[in-house]
This record gives structure tokens, C-alpha cells and sequence, in this order.
């Protein structure tokens, strides 16, 4: 294990993404794209048939015409699917999933059949000729006129769903001022640009997958579980992920249907879920109903505050939405009372969505904020800072680092906040209502045990591999950073990065934000190995000139190793692997959280700005700008990284006005299910987004001082639209997203 | 996919002898019935491509108004520097519409046939839909119908094979029904010529006619009439983004003025009705009156008399009056820039 260092030194950047050539020429390989190491002629084509009621029993499925079509090998059902050794498991493959062994239906749009054919039209075209059918059961559906029988989560999972500080009640009736309100997130499919994909095949007892997956290990865990074969039976692969935002970090239903599906046409099986199937079967942000109270003195300090959420969950599984965990401790407040609770509905699992929790949670909470702030008479960014939070105050603990107040001055200034208009719907431009809105984003710092591999190969190059994955996010870059800048200062990109393979060392979920915190402390690990193993080596190579140094002698730099007293005395990594007889020399590296690290909260956070114009008549609104500043500790790639917070601020925007997913109230089933009705902003929905972090490291939390990145740039975005609207309006929505009848019915 | 053949019409009489077929279909741009038999909502046994019969030209006609054929592509059109000055509005709505891609596929017959976006009408996982599956009923009605028809709609309750409440999703129609704009048709017994405002049907009994063309018809253009609203008009179109989505309400406005008085009017709604909602009588209510907030408020008044929504879309009536005073009092001001 590495020691942990104190002072992180900044790392040689890439000017261009790692894979960058590879995606914009197309040779980056997806997960359907391959065509080897199987005949390519051998693939065929499953194609997932599935419910069209919410709940019931399947009675029967007719395949005779389906079968005699042209081109079809299979048709598996719930009473024909081979019977999987076990029922699917909970934990660790953790989803409740529908894989045809039984003919229960809880879904409109859940797996209840796969054909196989020798293309995907003619299985497409013989799933139209199935005759399915069904014993309905009454639905469970409209979860907000059934708020009342909202229960406790059976699983609560990462937080406790209630939490009480201090005494509500009489913190409430001593307070001068309180606000209260009922705030509404709607259900969000992920949609990641890639759909999720599947290439399964079997030799003999040995499963291969080629899957498009946030978590590689999770899904190799999952279903050799799921199967009862050894997990070294299974190998997974994605060298490349084309978006997930936690829609890809669980294995789905999908993945053991191809991998059944290829057993019994003993042929490799290609199953891509086309974009209609994306809506149910691979998990959605759950809609949020948010009872929000806070009570302040007269001068603003917060003395009170409530937050109760109802959230539909699947029949299925319960998932919980913390949308109320940042009211916990986003502000100073001697007294918070926080309560989670859900109602059952026949719909898909609810699962992670890029800030599941903060991403809703900030959306309302900011936006109550700045109704109290409004009602005090006050300007909504004096309201943080006087409720401002040095320690984290639900676990009553220090903070690895926060630096919130210099992000709301530099955004602030940057966005020009002192020229807010202080009363709503007094600037006006032409037919435009001009509103000012912010409000504060924040995300947890994780960071799980991750190993990586070192090598120096033949000629000097480095190699550097994880089983980690790149979402599109930038992993590979930060690989290939981070190995060069730890070998001592190597050309990044000189060096060949490879993950998304479960034979490399094991690293997390890309999820939560942790990849880069979690897996490139391995790689520096890694590569200080092969350091002290050159070291080694060298000290026995009598043609060497550092022949006979100890390893405490040297250290690297440009591809060298160098004599720390003598820097003319020194020998380059070609050499010495050409006289170990050109073996490469490799090193295994690891690296977990820091003992101590429960002592600390480590958490980012951000100051979102925004400036709105909204149409006085057609009641539309356009995003002008849109200025934020991070605390993340130290950004390790600035392309990358601004890239990444820039899209997370645009889904913010998406959440503020476009995106919500309908079901119909009868059937229960997702009725714009494709994204030309499923609205996520267009170019012309998004202004000048002036992105900015405050690079001050935090080396307390890993020893590269980088807190992740990947979701905090949602957060907050949501509620500063908002209450920009609001500025502009004077009209308050709060039920998201904010579309144009509703700021006309406000 | 569901088999079916494809054959390249080389002239216009060929293709309506191939149409005559039972379950043919001209293939314009394919940017909807191809999606729509992707979902399995429309089966065509035969797909006659009609983009090779020359009728992607935009000609001036003798009577000083303009003939745009068939094939002529949205972009195109909208572009085309003789609709750019003389139908403004018609250049407008249609870069309202879509986005550049499907708009560079496009084609004028094709947008004029354009089929509903009711969310269960396009998935067949809906067992009701009386436009889909005649006799089905209708799932809107109790439905998620926040897109759907305020105005001309059919509603005898949600099991009545006659209720319909989709609307026409076009944004190039609505200016059409404003400008006056006849369709110019050939079947198998010869020519006809059917004024827009008679070529898209209310669902009436009948939702599954979206139209009056037959089957064998085929769509030859449109004739645009001299044009009176060069000076003075304006699409203005709302919805959810700033692109590439459908109209929540859409209002084509265009005005003959005379100073400050309007001599006559073109008011045509989108996003309300299964067909363009053009109202005659805000028309005249619009005509001889002073182009002021009160003629504009009245006008839209009348062109909303008898709407009425449902659950989620109930809105749409006072959005639409907002929309269309706002579009006059624009079209007064001038032409859209």
C-alpha cells in the first residue's frame, strides 16, 4: 500500500482525451459492435418480447407461427426457459430480476419472452407473431393519489431513511418565520446514448460476455451467481461504455436473457435493447414528493427543518431516492427532522441516477431556500452564508476540506449576482421576463479499494491496467496520466491503457463518482512497485551505471531511473528491461480508503448561477447563462473534467424544464418512450455555461487531493433555474419539470 | 420488420397504378411512415417511392400564387428565396417543425399527411386507439393527454368506437390553412383540386381518416394563392424546448392591412385539433377592425369558442388565446424576421 502523501504535485495533463482519436474514427469497439473471437457469422440475434398490462399471471404464449418464420432458432418463455439453478438472487446481484422463470408479470414493459433468429428484423418481425396471453390483476399505479400509504423502505440502503436532530416541534413554534411547501421531481430515464448491449457466448462451461456496463466485476459477481458456475467462469468485457448515469450499474434482466439465450442455440447470442425497451427494464430515477419546513429568525439563521418524501418504488424491490439526505447537511441546523418512505407501483425498478438523492434533494431544498430567503426580505446567497456549515452537522464531523465560501464569491462575481433584480418581475426586456436564481450543488466524495497493473515494456513504453471502465467520462485519460506522472513524468501519451476487461485487476463500479478517486491511487501504488522492482533489478546489472545503487538511491524521471545525489548517474527503463532479457517488468497495485477517513465527511460542493428569460406571453424559457464554480479538489484533467460538470449542469437544465417520464394511469405503461417525446435539452436550450473549480486539493482525502466529478454538476442546476424563473416571474413551480402551462397556471 | 415490396415509380401514372394495390403507399421522405412501421402501426404491403417524378419544383402559377411540388423538400421549401419573400409564414412554420435532419428528408405531400403523435395511437402495446385499430376505443380520453385535442375533437367516452382526440402534429399545415392553400391531387379517374381547410378531416365517426385523399391519390403539390400576408405575419409556435419538439399550441397569423386597420386575416392553430384549427370566424371578426390588443383579444375569444380540455391538457385553451394575441399583435407589427 502506498504511503499516503501530504503535498500532491499536479500531474501532466493530456491535451486530448487518451481515446479521443479512436471514438471520432469510429475503431472504438462497443459491446455490439464485436465480431470476434467467435465466427462472425455465428452471431444471432435475441430480441426481448415484453408485457403489455402492469400486473397479472401470463396464462400462455403461443410460438408456433413464430417459430416456423423465417430465420428464428429459439422462442424462450416462462414455460420453456431452462430453470436457472436457484431463483435469482437479491444480493450481490441485487436487482430483482425477470429472466423467464416464472409467469408473474409486475410490469407493463417487463421480459417475458426472447426470440432468436438469424437477424435482429426477423426477430423483431416473429415477436409480432406471438400469441401472449394474460390473467390481469388490478394495477398499482398513480403513486400521488396513494401518498397515504406510503411505507418505510424494507432496505433503506446508504442512509438511514429517518433522521431527528434537536426538537422540531418547539424549534418550529419559536421560529419567526416559516416556510413550507410541497415540492414534486418527476420519474427520469437515464437514456444514455449507447442502449444497453449484450454479446453472451459459451465455451462449454465458460460464459464470455461482451457487455455495455458501468461495472465490469458487479457483473461477473452477478451472473456466475445467477448461473452457479465459478467466477472465474465468466469473463466480462467493455472496453468501452457509451453513457450509463447509473442505468449501467446493475446487471439487468438483458444480461442473463442473451446468456440463456446463447446456451440454448448454443451460438453466441446479440441482444441490444432498443430505445422503446430502455423505459422499465433498466431502472429509472423514482418520482419524488418532497413536504418541505423551515423556520429561521428573523435574521435568517435556520432553526428548524423538515423534510418528508414520498417516492414510488417498484412492486419488485424497494429503491430509495435520498432526496432528503442533503437537508440533513447541506445547512447549519440545530434541529432537522428527516423522514423516506415509499409507495409500491407496477413499474420497473427505480435505480441510481447520476446523483441519485443529491440531484432531486438539491432541486427542492434549494428552491424552499430561496422561498424563505424571498419571504426574509433577503438575498438567497446572504441566506447561505449566514446558515453556513464549517463541519458536516448530521454526523457532528469535520470536513477532509470545504471551501463553499470562496466558490459562491468567485461565482458570484463572475455572474455579476449584486445586479440581481431584489424584486421578482421588475426586469423586463421587450416581452422577456430577466430573473437571477442560484442555489448550492453538492455531492459525497467516495472512494472504494481498487487494484491496478503496472508494466514496463520492451523499449521504455508503460502499460497501465484496471478493470475499471470509461463511461465516456475520461478514465482512460486519467490512466494514462496518472501512470505517467507516477513513473516520473513520462509522455501520457505514450503510455497503453487497457480496462474494461474482468481478467484485469479488480477496480469499483464506475458509479458514485469514484473511479478516478478510487482506482488512480492503485496506479500510483502500481507504479512505485515497478519503480522499486527497475530498482532492484538494476542494482544486479553489472553494465548498468547505477549497478550496485540500493533502491533508496534512485528515483525516476523521464523514463529513467536517476541517482538522487548524482543526477549524471543515470539509466533508462529500455535498458534495463533489455537486460532483464526484454521481460517486461510489472508491478500490482492497490489502494483503499485511508484508515481514519471515518473521522472526516468528505463531500464537494459548488455554487450554481443562472439567468432566465422567460416569454410573458408563450410562458417559455430561455437558459441564458448559466455561471458555476466547484470545490472538488484538485481537477486532474481540465477537459475532461470541465466536460464532465458542463453536462451535468445541461441535465440540470433538463431537469429544471424538459424531463420527465409519463405513464399512463391505466396501463401503466411509459408513453413517451422514445427521445423525440422523452425531452432532454436541445443546442438551443442551453446558453453560455461559464464553469469554473477552485483546484484547492484535498490530501486528506486520497493522496492525489481530486474528489470525483461526475455527478455534482446536476446538482443544484435544477433549483438556480428555478428560482431564476421565480425572479423573473415572481410566479413559484414547484412541481418539476417547470414547462410553459405550468408557469402559466402558477 | 413485416415483409413488403418496394418498387421506384417512374411517372406519376405508374405510381397510381401501382398504388391501386390493396395496402400501397407512396414513400415520400420516410421520416414518419417508415418510424410508424417500425412500431408496427402502419403495414403497407407496398412501398411506391414517388422521389423520382419531378415533382420536387416551385413554380410561379398564372394566377400570381406559387405551385410547390409534392416531393419538394422541407428545407427547400423553406428556404426557397420566392417563399421566403412573398409566404414568409410558410418559411417560418416550417423551420418551426423538426429538426434540420428530418427536414432535409421531409417532403410537402408527406408533412401534409403527416400522422399523430398520440403516444397510443404509435404504440400498439395500447389496446384502444379507434385511429390504429377502428372500434378499439380511445385510451387518451383517461389517459396521459396532455398533447391532445381541445377543439373538434370526437368524445363519446373512452369505449366509443368514434372517440378521438389526437391532433395534427404538423407545423406546415397550420400555415397552409392560414395562406389558403389548395391541394393538388391525381388518382386513377384524373385531377382534383381540395382546398387544405377540405383535405385533413375532423375524426367526426371516422378517426381512422386522418384525410379526404384516397388511397390511390397521389399528392402532385400544393398551390399557394397570390400571397396578401407578405407585409404583415407571423408563426409563433410553443412548446416544451426550444427545438425539435411538437407544439403545445402553434398559431399561423397573417394580415392584409390597410394602415392600421385590418382588410383581411389568415388565423390557423396547430397543436389543438386533428386537423389545423382554422377559424373563419375570428377571420372575420378580425377583418375592418382597428389592429389593436381588443380586436386581437376578441378574435381569440371566437377562435376558442367551444374548446374544452381534459385532465392534463385543459391549459391549452387560454395558452392558445395568449398565443394568438400575441402572434397578431406581432403580425401587425410586421414581417418575421
Amino acid at each position: 500500500m502506498i504511503q499516503e502523501q501530504v503535498t500532491p504535485h499536479r500531474q501532466k495533463q493530456m491535451d486530448h482525451r487518451y481515446d479521443a482519436v479512436a471514438k471520432v474514427t469510429g475503431t472504438a469497439q462497443y459491446a455490439a459492435e464485436f465480431t470476434g473471437p467467435f465466427p462472425a457469422k455465428d452471431v444471432t440475434y435475441g430480441y426481448v418480447v415484453q408485457s403489455t398490462i402492469p400486473n397479472g399471471t401470463l396464462l400462455s404464449i403461443n410460438a408456433d407461427a413464430a417459430e416456423a418464420a423465417s430465420g428464428v432458432l429459439a422462442v424462450l418463455t416462462p414455460f420453456n426457459a431452462p430453470k436457472l439453478p436457484v431463483p435469482p438472487p437479491n444480493p450481490p446481484a441485487r436487482r430483482n430480476l425477470t429472466v423467464l422463470q416464472d409467469a408473474t408479470v409486475s410490469y407493463n414493459g417487463q421480459p417475458i419472452a426472447v426470440v432468436v433468429a438469424l437477424s435482429l428484423a426477423q426477430a423483431q418481425y416473429a415477436a409480432s407473431l406471438l400469441t401472449i396471453r394474460y390473467k390481469q390483476e388490478p394495477a398499482k399505479l398513480e403513486f400521488r393519489k396513494h401518498l397515504a400509504e406510503a411505507r418505510s423502505p424494507k432496505q433503506p440502503g446508504k442512509e438511514p431513511a429517518v433522521n431527528h436532530r434537536g426538537d422540531t416541534t418547539a424549534a418550529f413554534a419559536k421560529a419567526s418565520v416559516v416556510v413550507e411547501g410541497t415540492y414534486v421531481t418527476p420519474i427520469q430515464n437515464h437514456n444514455p446514448m449507447e442502449p444497453h448491449s449484450t454479446i453472451a457466448w459459451w465455451e462449454g462451461e465458460k460464459l464470455n460476455l461482451y457487455d455495455s456496463t458501468q461495472a465490469i466485476s458487479g457483473v461477473k459477481q452477478s451472473i456466475a451467481k445467477l448461473f452457479q458456475i465459478p467466477v472465474d467462469f465468466v469473463r466480462v468485457q467493455c472496453p468501452y461504455t457509451g453513457g450509463g448515469f447509473g442505468s449501467k450499474g446493475s446487471m439487468w434482466s438483458h444480461v442473463p436473457l442473451a446468456a440463456l439465450s446463447a446456451r440454448v442455440v448454443g451460438k453466441p447470442v446479440k441482444l441490444v435493447l432498443g430505445r422503446e425497451q430502455m423505459f422499465g427494464p433498466v431502472g429509472a430515477r423514482p418520482s419524488t414528493v418532497n413536504r418541505i419546513k423551515l423556520g429561521a429568525t428573523s435574521d435568517g439563521k435556520l432553526v428548524a427543518m423538515q423534510h418528508d418524501v414520498v417516492m414510488n418504488a417498484s412492486v419488485l424491490e424497494d429503491f430509495t431516492e435520498h432526496s432528503a439526505g442533503v437537508t440533513k447537511m447541506l445547512y447549519k441546523s440545530p434541529a432537522v427532522s428527516v423522514t423516506e418512505k415509499l409507495v409500491e407501483q407496477n413499474l420497473g425498478v427505480s435505480t441510481f441516477q447520476r446523483a441519485p438523492g443529491e440531484a432531486p434533494g438539491t432541486a427542492v431544498l434549494e428552491t424552499a431556500m430561496d422561498e424563505l430567503a424571498i419571504r426574509l426580505n433577503m438575498d438567497p446567497l446572504q441566506l447561505r452564508l449566514i446558515n453556513y456549515a464549517d463541519t458536516d452537522p448530521s454526523q457532528d464531523r469535520p470536513f477532509t476540506s470545504k471551501n463553499l465560501k470562496v466558490a459562491y464569491q468567485q461565482a458570484a462575481a463572475r455572474f455579476g449576482w449584486s445586479k440581481r433584480p431584489t424584486q421578482a418581475g421588475t426586469q423586463i426586456e421587450g416581452n422577456n421576463l430577466i430573473g437571477y436564481g442560484m442555489a448550492t450543488a453538492t455531492y459525497p466524495a467516495n472512494r472504494s479499494a481498487a487494484q491496478a497493473v503496472v508494466r514496463i515494456l520492451p523499449g521504455g513504453r508503460a502499460f497501465v491496467g484496471s478493470g475499471t471502465q470509461d463511461l465516456g467520462t475520461g478514465m482512460y485519460t486519467m490512466l494514462a496520466q496518472t501512470c505517467a506522472d507516477s513513473l516520473g513524468g513520462l509522455d501520457p501519451a505514450t503510455v497503453q491503457v487497457k480496462l474494461g476487461d474482468s481478467t484485469l485487476p479488480k477496480a469499483p463500479v464506475s458509479g458514485g463518482s469514484q473511479s478516478t478517486a478510487s482506482v488512480c491511487p492503485a496506479v500510483q501504488d502500481a507504479a512505485a512497485q515497478v519503480i522499486l522492482k527497475l530498482s532492484e533489478l538494476v542494482a544486479l546489472q553489472t553494465a548498468s551505471p547505477l549497478f550496485g545503487k540500493g533502491s533508496s538511491e534512485l528515483t525516476a524521471k523521464d523514463g529513467r531511473l536517476v541517482a538522487k545525489n548524482n543526477p549524471a548517474l543515470a539509466d533508462s527503463f529500455a535498458s534495463i528491461v533489455q537486460r532483464n532479457g526484454n521481460i517486461p517488468v510489472e508491478a500490482m497495485g492497490s489502494a483503499e480508503k485511508s484508515e481514519g477517513a471515518d473521522a472526516y465527511t468528505s463531500q464537494s460542493f459548488g455554487a450554481v448561477f443562472a439567468e432566465v428569460a422567460v416569454d410573458k406571453d408563450t410562458h417559455m424559457v430561455e437558459v441564458r447563462r448559466i455561471v458555476a464554480t466547484y470545490d472538488i479538489g484538485t481537477l486532474l484533467n481540465d477537459k475532461t473534467g470541465t466536460n464532465q460538470l458542463e453536462g451535468g449542469i445541461v441535465w440540470g437544465v433538463s431537469f429544471a424544464l424538459h424531463e420527465e417520464t409519463h405513464i399512463d394511469p391505466v396501463y401503466g405503461r411509459t408513453v413517451n418512450e422514445n427521445l423525440a417525446e422523452y425531452h432532454v435539452p436541445v443546442n438551443a436550450d442551453i446558453g453560455t455555461l461559464d464553469v469554473t473549480v477552485l483546484n484547492i486539493a484535498d490530501t486528506k482525502f486520497n493522496p492525489l487531493g481530486a474528489r470525483g466529478i461526475g455527478e455534482i454538476g446536476i446538482t443544484g442546476a435544477a433549483a438556480a433555474v428555478g428560482n431564476a424563473i421565480f425572479n423573473a416571474t415572481g410566479k413559484r413551480v414547484r412541481e418539476f419539470p417547470i414547462t410553459p402551462d405550468k408557469i402559466m397556471t402558477a | 420488420m413485416n415483409p413488403f415490396t418496394y418498387e421506384r415509380a417512374a411517372a406519376a401514372d405508374t405510381a397510381i397504378r401501382a398504388a391501386s394495390s390493396h395496402g400501397a403507399k407512396f414513400l415520400g421522405g420516410g421520416t414518419n411512415l417508415v418510424d410508424l412501421m417500425k412500431y408496427g402501426v402502419e403495414h403497407p404491403t407496398t412501398l411506391v417511392d414517388v422521389n423520382h417524378l419531378g415533382m420536387d419544383q416551385v413554380t410561379p402559377t398564372a394566377a400570381g400564387g406559387m405551385f410547390v411540388g409534392g416531393s419538394v423538400r422541407n428545407s427547400d421549401l423553406a428556404n426557397n428565396p420566392a417563399i421566403v419573400r412573398n409566404y414568409p409564414l410558410l418559411s417560418h412554420a416550417l423551420l418551426a417543425g423538426a429538426s434540420p435532419q428530418l427536414r432535409n428528408m421531409a417532403t410537402t405531400a408527406g408533412n401534409l399527411l403527416q400522422r399523430t403523435r398520440c403516444y397510443y395511437f404509435m404504440d400498439t402495446a395500447f389496446p384502444a386507439c379507434n385511429k390504429r385499430e377502428p372500434g378499439s376505443g380511445c385510451a387518451a380520453l383517461n389517459g396521459f393527454n396532455r398533447i391532445h385535442a381541445v377543439l373538434g375533437q370526437t368524445d363519446e367516452g373512452a369505449a366509443s368506437p368514434h372517440t378521438c382526440i389526437a391532433t395534427n402534429p404538423s407545423d406546415m399545415n397550420v400555415a397552409m390553412y392560414a395562406l389558403g392553400a389548395v391541394v393538388e391531387v391525381q388518382g386513377p379517374k384524373g385531377k382534383r383540386s381540395i382546398a387544405v381547410a377540405d383535405f385533413h378531416r375532423l375524426p367526426g365517426k371516422n378517426p381512422e381518416l386522418d384525410t379526404n385523399l384516397r388511397p390511390d391519390e397521389l399528392i402532385l403539390g400544393v398551390t399557394l394563392p397570390p400571397a396578401t400576408f407578405a407585409k404583415n405575419s407571423w408563426y409563433l409556435k410553443v412548446r416544451d424546448r426550444q427545438s425539435y419538439a411538437f407544439a403545445l399550441v402553434s398559431v399561423a397569423a397573417g394580415l392584409e392591412m390597410n394602415g392600421g386597420t385590418i382588410k383581411s386575416a389568415g388565423l390557423a392553430l396547430g397543436g389543438v385539433a386533428h386537423k389545423p384549427w382554422q377559424s373563419k370566424e375570428a377571420e372575420r371578426a378580425l377583418a375592418g377592425k382597428p389592429a389593436n390588443r381588443t380586436t386581437f383579444m376578441d378574435a381569440a375569444n371566437v377562435a376558442l369558442t367551444g374548446a374544452h380540455g381534459y385532465k392534463d391538457n385543459a391549459f391549452k385553451v387560454e395558452m392558445a388565446k395568449q398565443t394568438i394575441v400575441r402572434a397578431l399583435t406581432l403580425a401587425a407589427q410586421g414581417v418575421q424576421a
